[in-house]
């Protein structure tokens, strides 16, 4: 370091750089603002998520950790640099993608950097080699598995397919940017000269609060402006169901939660880098608050929403049959209480956007899994016009639910409007855990009844939900949770009720199964006591209750195809009994090990509960020849962006590698709707279906040819072979409309289904996907630690659009709910971090056997089925239910933490 | 507001001398904490300065520089009474944190749960502090005086920490519990080291546990009972146990932690038995 002038020369990626940065300021902020390096990526700045890792001198650091300073006359190496340079690293790249090891791609570059440092000094690594030179690198969504194949470099799991239509597990269509270090996130989009905007937030769960002297403060500190409610030009409230919209942008005078935003301060990076929110003018009076569902409940309680008495924001029911009367006749009836806690989606990329106004129109540039549904809240929050609004969808480094609703797009919109300047801004690790959703804690009752012949006799479920202070999607969860906490079984006489219950917390919304899980971890934990009871195998008494085709669900639906649930119990058959054995046989030596193993199963139904929920898919072939998919479903990582392209080229009969995609820009892609429900493959899917179809026949049509003619795009025009007979349409020949495109079709699907009376009977959803999970454990009963070692799952898909895509979703699914069942616990002003809320690492997350079944479904594009949410359904209580096997403890609250289970073992005895 | 990235311990100790600065090192515990707004004054770093780095072989014992890396540590060449030290270091965090973190970080800041304190305690370390008045030699048990709270002077710092040559036959282990494989801040964490004579019968005991009382703990009740008996005769009773009073927290209940502690106890010494 050059003392005499502060600078501070490094090399960065073979090149001498030379910057000046402020005392106390990251070498991932001066590699990303300062050198444009924004292939390093920041999730946490606090060291707990590795995906900032940069090479030192050769060793791999967390560059949010440096001092910029410190680099001084070193070598840094970041991704970007690697893999333009060192044949090493692009393997890995070619590795990573053959193996779908990355799904998101927000963690890959940490990944991807520590996996080269360690293969220069170890080319042939062992698991655990891998594991300790990755373990300060947390993933969310790939379940680490095939990050492990690929550093070591097992085959491919990817085929080389010329067509790379439906069944061919081909690599993402998208997968090379996520590996090169190109990929550009939400915070990755914004220009240099954007201002930085920070959000002020309470620290209270309930206070009432005044604001001091805005203007004073912001000329005081160099500010260019402070937002607050009354910044907010149109109605500031959002939300996402129509009756719910209760979430202020910024809060009015009373904060709800901790981490409320209040207010935000609008100014230059280096003045916003120097503010203190401490030095905000605010002065909070805290208030009782109610944090529990028994304390929002009880008499006296404050109310968090007018109107909503003892603070219950809705309810959701099912009733079929008459369940009382079948618990009063069955032989053996069982109950259960459970509960579960709040999860936090912890994926590595917080929320990130930038905003401009662009010749009159408020640009959003923001990760998000609905840009449409974005915009219908910035139409309102803003009163603009939507011709006036444009959200452009970056790629999200992750999302489960949470990046369904807005978070930092309204401050973005106003911000930009307001300072009339491009802005930035990008949620702290805290803030984003403090203020965006989480999922439900669950309080539930079962009731199961079943004769002596094993057949289920009734089933009664109840159960409350911790909604938070605002709805969110705490209707959905309350509305789906009564139709599936029945499970994938016959069940002819049910009565299920769920209630959302505010509370002074963030708010609860989408994750990952929208309740569902909870509730089987409820439902399946007791069928495994009523097996026992019942002296029947666990795995058997599933498959003599599995719901069948033609067996009415206990919504009255009836499906006369594609109820794949007896095929996914029975595919784990020889796991079950193999694993079982080898358990008994463990076991048998004593010790403080022991081994269990569990099964559960799940279902999950696709789409809206009993509401439309459109996709449309649009196409166009330009002039040269080029055929363009306007690909408007949200790719987060799960791969809807090669998915759909796969379908859409299935149907049209070209290659999938014909296709140039653009996203979901809503200025040019109409709406394919959310990515959400596992509605993608199963309702955009479809629309691609039809629209390549439609495309297709038009095609055909033109050249007056046979259904079975071959086309082939050339950019002298399009090749219709039939038979013999070769036809070219001459794309010069026709007039290009205002986007340049000669053909063009768009297609929309909306599912078929059917409202639910006043007793939940009706078709909630067009199709269910139906999954089983087995796994294989060992408790140390001594210090209550758990270490699943294996994972068998047997998922219905339907059609397996894209098989390596599938195990991907199923390996992450599992992973998060491992991290369920074992370790995620989200606590206000307690776990507000990647390093008191645990996720599960490398080490964490043993091999899956993904057993794929295709049972088509009669609606799903070539029978195909949603899958996203399925994957997590039966994993936490597969644990639980191994752990019961280990040693005999049911345990009834989630996570199932060493000393939660240790005391459950003394208690037992143990 | 100033950054300072001296090279001689003279001038690192002058800058310090002037107030209200903050010494950065591996910067692994200074950013987790930093406040928004960032820092408030000017920072030392002293990565750069000479004699701060490194692990050295002294007259009767042991001296670790105060900017040395957990990686180093990790990869050094060490008395098997070391290995538990060793483990330590390839539990700080991950590798990125043990590429970056130092051995007198960890102990300036004095966390109850910091990985390294333990196998030093075990290790009958000194700290060696630096400052207006020159240097002078503190037993970690007396440096570290609370949660967050070291015995530092103003204008003082952290140089080196100093071990005396560990008994020939003995060897170390370290235990650490948590919920999860990597990334663990710990339950609690037992560091052990143990010689034994040609008889099996152990001549020299360290046992220290962290994260179970404001400060990690050695156990000298334990350790007196341990001189003379066997490894297989081993009791741990509640008395041992006495300097320890484990809080409940989100990890896990302070009645949890003591009955991990004897289990883990007995695993750490078994492995450093047996390897």
């Amino acid at each position: 370091m050059d003392k005499r002038l502060g600078m501070t020369s490094f090399r960065l990626n073979g090149t001498e750089v030379e910057i000046l940065p402020r005392p106390g300021e990251r070498l991932s902020e001066a590699l990303r603002d300062r050198l444009g390096a924004r292939d390093v990526k920041v999730g946490c700045n606090a060291g707990d998520c590795g995906a900032c890792t940069v090479l030192v001198d050769g060793a791999p650091v967390c560059s949010c950790l440096m001092p910029a300073q410190q680099a001084a006359g070193k070598t840094v190496e970041t991704l970007a640099g690697l893999v333009a340079g060192e044949p090493l690293a692009r393997e890995l790249g070619r590795r990573f993608e053959g193996q779908g090891a990355a799904q998101c791609g927000i963690c890959t570059p940490g990944m991807m950097v520590s996996a080269v440092a360690l293969l220069r000094e170890v080319p042939e690594p062992d698991e655990r080699q891998v594991m300790d030179a990755l373990g300060g690198v947390l993933c969310r969504c790939t379940g680490y598995r095939k990050i492990i194949d690929a550093v070591m470099g097992h085959a491919p799991g990817a085929v080389v397919d010329a067509q790379g239509h439906t069944r061919a597990a081909i690599e993402k269509l998208d997968g090379r940017r996520k590996v090169d270090g190109t990929e550009q996130f939400g915070d990755d989009v914004a220009p240099a000269d954007a201002l930085v905007i920070r959000v002020v937030r309470s620290p209270h769960a309930h206070a009432r609060f005044t604001l001091g002297d805005l203007d004073g403060f912001a000329r005081a500190e160099g500010l260019d402006a402070v937002l607050t409610a009354r910044d907010v030009p149109g109605l500031n409230l959002y939300g996402t169901i129509p009756g719910f919209i209760d979430q202020p942008v910024f809060a009015e005078g009373v904060a709800r939660f901790r981490g409320e935003a209040v207010a935000a301060v609008v100014g230059a990076p280096d003045v916003v880098a120097r503010f203190d929110p401490e030095r905000f003018p605010v002065t909070w009076e805290p208030l009782e608050d109610a944090q529990t569902i028994p304390e929002a409940m009880a008499p006296g309680a404050p109310l968090l929403h007018e109107g909503r008495d003892g603070n219950v924001m809705c309810g959701g029911f099912v009733a079929h049959g008459d369940v009382e009367a079948a618990l009063e006749r069955a032989d053996v009836v069982l109950e259960g209480r459970f509960e579960t806690s709040f999860v936090e989606h912890a994926y590595i990329e917080p929320e990130a956007g930038f905003a401009q106004v662009v010749d009159g129109r408020v640009e959003v540039h923001a990760c998000t899994q609905a840009p449409v549904m974005d915009l219908d809240t910035l139409e309102t929050v803003l009163g603009m016009d939507r011709s006036r609004i444009r959200v452009v969808p970056t790629a999200t480094g992750g999302g489960f639910g949470s990046k369904l609703d807005v978070s930092v797009q309204p401050y973005l919109a106003i911000a930009a409007l307001k300072a009339g300047r491009p802005v930035r801004i990008a949620y702290e690790r805290t803030e984003s855990m403090q203020s965006t959703t989480k999922r439900h804690p669950a309080d539930m009752t079962v009731r199961i009844g079943a004769g002596r012949d094993g057949r289920i006799s009734g089933l009664r479920f109840d159960g409350l939900f911790n909604t938070g202070a605002y709805s969110s999607w705490g209707p959905t969860v309350a509305n789906r949770v009564p139709v599936h906490a029945s499970g994938p079984y016959r069940v002819a006489d049910y009565r299920a009720e769920a209630k959302g219950i505010h509370t002074h917390c963030p708010p609860s919304g989408a994750f990952r199964g929208f309740g569902v899980p909870q509730a089987a971890v409820a439902q399946e934990s007791l069928f495994d006591e009523l097996a026992d009871t019942l002296r029947i195998d666990r795995l058997e008494f599933r498959i003599l209750n599995a719901l069948e085709n033609g067996v009415p669900t206990v919504c009255g639906q009836v499906f006369e195809q594609g109820v794949g649930i007896k095929a996914c119990l029975e595919a784990l058959r020889p796991a079950w009994e193999a694993e079982r054995a080898e358990a008994a046989r463990v076991n048998a030596a004593g010790g403080p090990v022991r081994r269990g193993v569990g099964v559960a199963a799940g279902w999950y139904g696709c789409g809206n509960t009993s509401l439309p929920n459109p996709s449309t898919i649009k196409a166009g072939v330009r002039g040269d020849g080029q055929l363009v998919l306007h690909q408007g479903a949200a790719d987060i990582g799960q791969g809807a962006n090669t998915v759909i392209a796969q379908i859409f080229a299935t149907a049209l009969g070209v290659p999938v590698t014909a296709l140039e995609l653009v996203g979901g820009d809503t200025d040019v892609t109409p709406d394919a709707g959310k990515t959400s429900a596992s509605r993608q493959t199963f309702v955009t899917g479809n629309a691609a279906r039809l629209a390549g179809e439609a495309m297709r026949a038009e095609i055909l049509q033109r050249a007056n040819a046979g259904p079975e003619a071959e086309i082939v795009l050339r950019e002298a025009g399009i090749e219709v072979r039939d038979g013999d007979r070769v036809q070219v349409i001459d794309l010069a020949a026709l007039e290009p409309d205002a986007e340049g495109y000669v053909l063009r079709v768009a297609e929309t699907y909306d599912p078929p289904t059917k409202p639910l009376d006043e007793n939940g009977q009706g078709v909630p959803y067009a199709q269910f996907g139906y999954a089983a999970h087995l796994c294989v454990l060992d408790v140390d009963t001594r210090l209550g630690t758990v270490k699943p070692f294996k994972f068998v799952a047997a998922h219905d898909v339907g059609h397996a659009v894209n098989p390596l895509l599938i195990e991907g979703q199923v390996e992450g699914g599992i992973a998060q709910g491992l991290g369920m069942a074992l370790m995620e616990e989200y606590l206000p002003g307690r776990t507000e971090n990647l390093h008191d809320y645990l996720i599960p690492t490398i080490g964490d997350m043993p091999p899956v056997e993904t057993l794929i079944i295709e049972e088509p479904d009669a609606h799903g594009p070539y029978g195909a089925k949603g899958l996203g949410e399925h994957v997590l359904i039966p994993t936490a209580p597969a644990i639980l239910n191994a752990i019961r096997d280990a040693t005999g403890v049911q345990m009834q609250r989630l996570p199932v933490t060493p000393s939660r289970l240790r005391a459950a073992l003394k208690e037992a005895g143990g | 507001m100033e950054y300072h990235a001296p090279e001689t311990l003279g001038d690192a100790l002058d800058i310090l001398s002037r107030g209200g600065v903050t010494v950065v090192a591996g910067g692994t515990d200074f950013y987790p904490s930093m406040r928004p707004g960032g820092p408030r004054g000017d920072l030392l770093d002293i990565t750069r300065v000479a004699g701060l780095r490194g692990i050295a072989r002294q007259a009767g014992g042991w001296r670790i520089g105060a900017a040395t890396r957990w990686s180093e540590i990790a990869r050094a060449d060490l008395p098997r009474a070391f290995d538990g030290l060793k483990a330590a270091a390839r539990k700080v965090g991950g590798l990125q944190i043990q590429n970056a973190g130092t051995v007198a970080g960890n102990l300036v800041n004095a966390s109850p749960a910091a990985d390294g304190v333990p196998p030093l305690l075990t290790l009958g370390a000194q700290v060696e502090i630096a400052g207006p008045g020159g240097t002078r030699r503190v037993a970690l048990e007396e440096f570290i005086t609370g949660v967050r709270q070291v015995a530092l002077d103003p204008g003082e710092m952290v140089v080196a920490v100093h071990m005396p040559e560990p008994p020939t036959d003995a060897a170390g282990a370290f235990c650490k519990l948590g919920s999860r494989a990597y990334l663990v801040i710990s339950i609690a964490m037992v560091a052990v080291v143990l010689g034994r004579d040609e008889e099996g019968r152990i001549d020299h005991a360290r046992v220290a546990v962290g994260a179970c009382s404001p400060v990690a703990r050695r156990l000298p009740a334990l350790e007196a009972a341990m001189i003379g008996a066997r490894l297989e005769e081993l009791r741990i009773d509640p008395a041992h146990l006495a300097p320890l009073s484990p809080i409940d927290d989100v990890r896990g209940s302070g009645a949890y932690r003591l009955e991990a502690v004897s289990e883990l106890i007995g695993r750490a010494l078994r492995e450093a038995a047996h390897g």
